[in-house]
């Protein structure tokens, strides 16, 4: 089997992986980082995305070899010190979670999305969502924490 | 002294592990020497087994075994079981088909349970799986509601594929109302089939102790102890000492985690014959097939009305989708979950309901968010909306001609339930001056300019929630009671544990809980600590769903509470040297009346369980658990108005305004109730103008098996709402709280179709109004002008 290696949450890791592993088999599995949840299997939920390179990406969508030499950051390594992301803050402010599950792939979308796009509207924030699907919310509180981060503004 | 917590919008105390990744999820937990089962599922909707082989399989790298349901029936495993009995016209009780966790002599719908294979990983267990031949003597499906009792019948028990023609109220005293009527609207309406889709698909791990001869079932259920009575009770005589159920963190439910399927039963056997953990985690197509599915009607609704538009009678004719097998609860939801709340807000003084269920070849249908009264909200909506429509008058008039008014609660209605207390015309009133509605002819021709179709459309729902008295379901044929149990157990230090039988999966239930307790106590939240959803720690209690947790499971913690305070009178009076009948509690203060002399709970607390100095006859401890069984339904109630605008050259809608006002009593945390009511809409939305559950009519493949062909609704398909309330507390719990879980999901079909048909200026359009129809009518509109 070959083997894979990465930074993971600032951590160097390395394993043995199957070619048809997925990096997000790999990070739940393998990492036991179990922060990153799997919704569907076509792609489409988005409870999968973490940060690959800085970037935004459903981690069901690349292989792990596919992740050779790449910087990952998941749910878990945006916790600095014991304190929280400003988006995890504003999540929670704005109780833009119920269940959870699809919570990680929505954290990490988003602050993707305010790095494109520092101020977006209510529009551009739905749109940039199409790929994460939440049963719990409505959204309504979700666009709520976005617009909490991108105005600076403390709950 | 602590500021008051209920009625404050508190942050959530499960948050900070949910957004750190470390939430514990069934799929999260590992076991060690854990196995992996993958299911073998029907690729056809109906067909008789004529062999299985094997032998490919059990020779694959890492496979442990196959089995099929002959192999589980050699152990006498029973059927799961239908707990609701509905009976039928004719007093027989509905037919009790047999539903094994691996069907062993026929695929009755495609995803069915064939066979499953165990090895050491999923991906062996995976290709395991597809190495399993299966030979079929294909049979025609039964797809179609229209036509499944003239189909194929699936099941020996059960002729005509007819589980039960059921009715409600008397036949020849609807007839005679209707001769007399001066108008009858009468509508044929859709409900059409949804896919629950909790995002997180189900999955369980079980192990079983040899040593012990005990099973442990982690479970993604939203009500551990009944899925442990099932089990035991009905499928397996395994004592309920024996199996431990276990649902940690469990990613959204919306009823579908109610019950006890094939997968986590056959996982539960396994674990013997393998004597190692077995796990299984569906995937998304998995929940496709297999979760239960929803809705699923075919109705005629008639309104028999007088020259003044005042309502005389009701007549419903509704046949409803059973699916393949009976679901845990699936005869009662489209009875006494739907035909009871026919009156809606209205005095409609004579009601008649026939509900047909039948067999088909597609996936079990059960409750989902709102579970019956979503169906029965939208057929009353839609009607009296075309009932104004047809006696030209106005859809607020007509129904506030209808009301039931303040002063006639209690209220009887003529379909079993008594509405405790309610206030309809405030909640409409609220509404109306929320969205402007005198302001909406302007918005109209202001939108016309722009050519788009704007249209306005509310809806006056009522639901029964705080699933539920006993006594009054126990008449209706339901097999269990509704109660709930709740326990307060202070430690020695001051802090409490609360336990419920309920289960929270989204709801928030560590912090509406915590705030009660906190309240009742005089101590902090974060010394507070819920534990829910373990069978061998919470007593026996009945989950959560039907809006209960609340309303039930709070009121059951109250009755604890009650019994703390007064074990705690009596420690405080021994403390104090007074006696009991002096003390007096407020505000986690235990004080003689008329004194300065007082203790506190935390002192209590500690003397409880260092009893050094105590008189004979007072216990130590302080640990107390109540069974509290609600006296009634509770009755939430309100007005939704929204505004769309379709665009009549794409056929694309947006919903530009919605207001929601609802009336839910006590409100313990407007921040998580918003959030409900948000959640419930999106799938109410979802219902009305997305969202369908398609079998191929010819062969019975589902159609609509994956997020790319199931319109779930996303952030860009929905617009903010906007929230307001009124207040009736509920008169029979004491917290006066009603339950909000599902008001949404109820409330937004009829109010977005009622609001669509306003728009195109039509009578009717079916769910979904997707935009390929409603271009088709605007293209229909305008070719016509």
């Amino acid at each position: 089997m070959p083997t894979v290696s990465m930074a993971v949450n600032g951590k160097d890791v390395s394993g043995e992986v199957e070619g048809r592993t997925l990096l997000v088999e790999f990070i739940r599995k393998n990492l036991r980082l179990t922060g990153t949840h799997v919704g569907c299997d076509t792609s489409q939920c988005g409870a999968c995305v973490v940060h690959v390179n800085g970037r935004s990406v459903k981690s069901c969508t690349m292989l792990a070899v596919e992740a050779e030499g790449a910087t990952v950051t998941t749910l878990e390594g945006l916790v600095k010190d014991g304190k929280m992301h400003p988006m995890q803050e504003a999540f929670r402010d704005q109780h833009g979670l119920q269940c959870g599950f699809c919570t990680p792939g929505m954290v990490m979308s988003t602050i993707d999305l305010l790095r494109v796009n520092p101020d977006p509207s209510e529009a551009e924030i739905r749109d940039w969502l199409e790929g994460n699907i939440c049963r719990c919310t409505g959204y309504h509180n979700i666009v709520k924490a976005v617009q909490q981060v991108a105005s600076g503004d403390a709950a | 002294m602590n500021d008051m917590l209920v009625g404050k919008p508190l942050k959530r105390k499960e948050d900070q592990r949910l957004l750190t990744g470390k939430g514990r999820y069934v799929d999260d937990i590992r076991r060690p020497g854990e196995t992996y089962a993958v299911f073998v599922r029907s690729p056809i909707a109906h067909g008789i087994i004529k062999s299985i082989d094997k032998e490919a399989a059990l020779a694959a790298p890492g496979v442990l075994g196959v089995f099929t349901g002959k192999d589980i029936q050699r152990d006498e495993w029973g059927s799961i079981p239908c707990g609701w009995v509905v009976t039928d016209r004719q007093g027989e009780p509905h037919k009790a088909v047999p539903h094994y966790a691996l069907t062993p002599d026929r695929a009755r719908y495609v995803g069915d349970h064939l066979a499953v294979v165990v090895a050491e990983t999923y991906e062996q267990a995976r290709d395991g799986a597809e190495l399993v031949e299966i030979e079929f003597e294909e049979l025609e499906p039964v797809v179609t509601l229209a036509m499944a009792m003239e189909g194929e019948q699936i099941h020996d028990l059960a002729p005509q594929n007819l589980c039960y023609d059921w009715e409600l109220g008397s036949r020849a005293e609807i007839d005679a109302i209707f001769e007399t009527a001066h108008h009858v609207t009468s509508l044929d309406l859709v409900n059409n089939r949804l896919v629950p889709n909790a995002m997180e698909p189900r999955a369980a791990i079980a192990e079983y102790d040899s040593g012990l001869d005990s099973y442990t079932l982690w479970s993604t259920s939203q009500n551990p102890h009944m899925l442990r009575w099932m089990l035991s009770g009905s499928v397996t005589g395994i004592p309920e000492t024996k199996i431990r159920v276990i649902a940690p963190d469990v990613g959204g439910g919306f009823g579908m985690k109610i019950y006890c399927y094939p997968e986590e039963t056959t996982c539960l056997w396994l674990s013997k014959v393998i004597d190692r953990p077995v796990r299984w985690t569906g995937d998304r197509s998995e929940s496709f097939l297999a979760d239960t599915h929803a809705r699923d009607h075919l109705t005629t609704v008639d309104l028999a009305m007088d020259k003044d538009g005042t309502f005389l009678g009701m007549k419903i004719d509704t046949t409803a989708n059973m699916g393949a097998y009976l679901s845990n609860y699936a005869t009662s939801i489209p009875t006494y979950f739907y035909a009871t709340l026919f009156a809606g807000c209205y005095k409609t003084p004579v009601i008649y309901s026939n509900v047909r269920a039948v067999f088909t070849n597609t996936s079990p249908v059960d409750a989902y968010r709102g579970a019956g009264r979503p169906e029965a909200a939208y057929l009353i909506e839609r009607v009296v909306d075309v009932a104004a429509r047809e006696m030209g008058m106005d859809p607020i008039d007509i129904r506030r001609r209808n009301f039931i008014k303040p002063e006639d609660f209690p209220y009887q209605t003529p379909v079993i339930l008594t509405y405790d207390i309610g206030d309809y015309d405030a909640s409409l009133d609220e509404a109306l001056r929320m969205i402007d509605y005198d302001g909406f002819p302007a918005r109209r021709e202001e939108a016309k300019a722009r050519g788009k179709l704007r249209g306005i459309g509310l809806a006056c729902y009522i639901e029964a929630c705080g699933v539920a008295p006993s006594q009054l379901i126990g008449k209706m044929g339901a097999g269990a009671g509704l109660w709930e149990s709740g326990q307060i157990r202070f430690n020695a230090t001051g802090t409490a544990f609360v336990l419920t039988g309920t289960h929270g999966h989204g709801q928030g239930h560590e912090t509406t809980f915590g705030q009660i307790v906190a309240d009742m106590f005089g101590i902090p939240i974060e010394d507070v600590e819920l534990i829910h959803g373990d069978t061998s720690q919470v007593p026996m209690g009945m989950g959560t769903y039907g809006s209960r947790s609340l309303a039930v499971g709070g009121s059951a913690i109250v009755r604890a509470g009650e019994k703390v305070i007064e074990k705690g009178r009596k420690i405080a009076a021994h403390m104090l040297e007074a006696s009991v009948i002096d003390i007096e509690f407020e505000q986690g203060l235990f004080s003689v009346t008329g004194t300065n002399k007082s203790v506190t709970i935390k002192e209590v607390a500690e003397r409880a369980y260092v009893p050094l100095d105590y008189p004979e006859g007072l216990e130590p401890g302080l640990d107390e658990t109540a069974f509290y069984d609600p006296g009634n339904f509770t009755y939430p109630a309100g007005t939704h108005i929204c505004e769309v605008e379709i665009d009549p050259r794409t056929g694309v809608l947006e919903i530009v305004d919605w207001v929601a006002v609802d009336d839910f009593g006590t409100v313990i945390n407007p921040m998580i109730v918003e959030g409900q009511i948000h959640g419930g809409l999106a799938q109410g939305i979802g219902q009305a103008i997305m969202e369908n559950g398609v079998y191929d009519p010819e062969s019975g493949q589902l159609i609509t098996g994956s997020f790319m062909d199931y319109c779930m609704p996303r952030a860009d398909d929905l617009p903010s709402f906007r929230v307001g309330y009124t207040c009736t507390p509920c008169t029979h719990n004491p917290l006066g709280a009603k339950g909000a879980g599902e008001a949404g999901c109820i409330a937004a079909p009829p109010t977005l179709i009622n609001a669509i048909v306003n728009a195109l200026d039509i009578r009717h359009i079916d769910m979904p109004a997707t935009g390929e129809k409603l271009w088709r009518i605007a293209r229909d509109k305008i070719a016509a002008q």
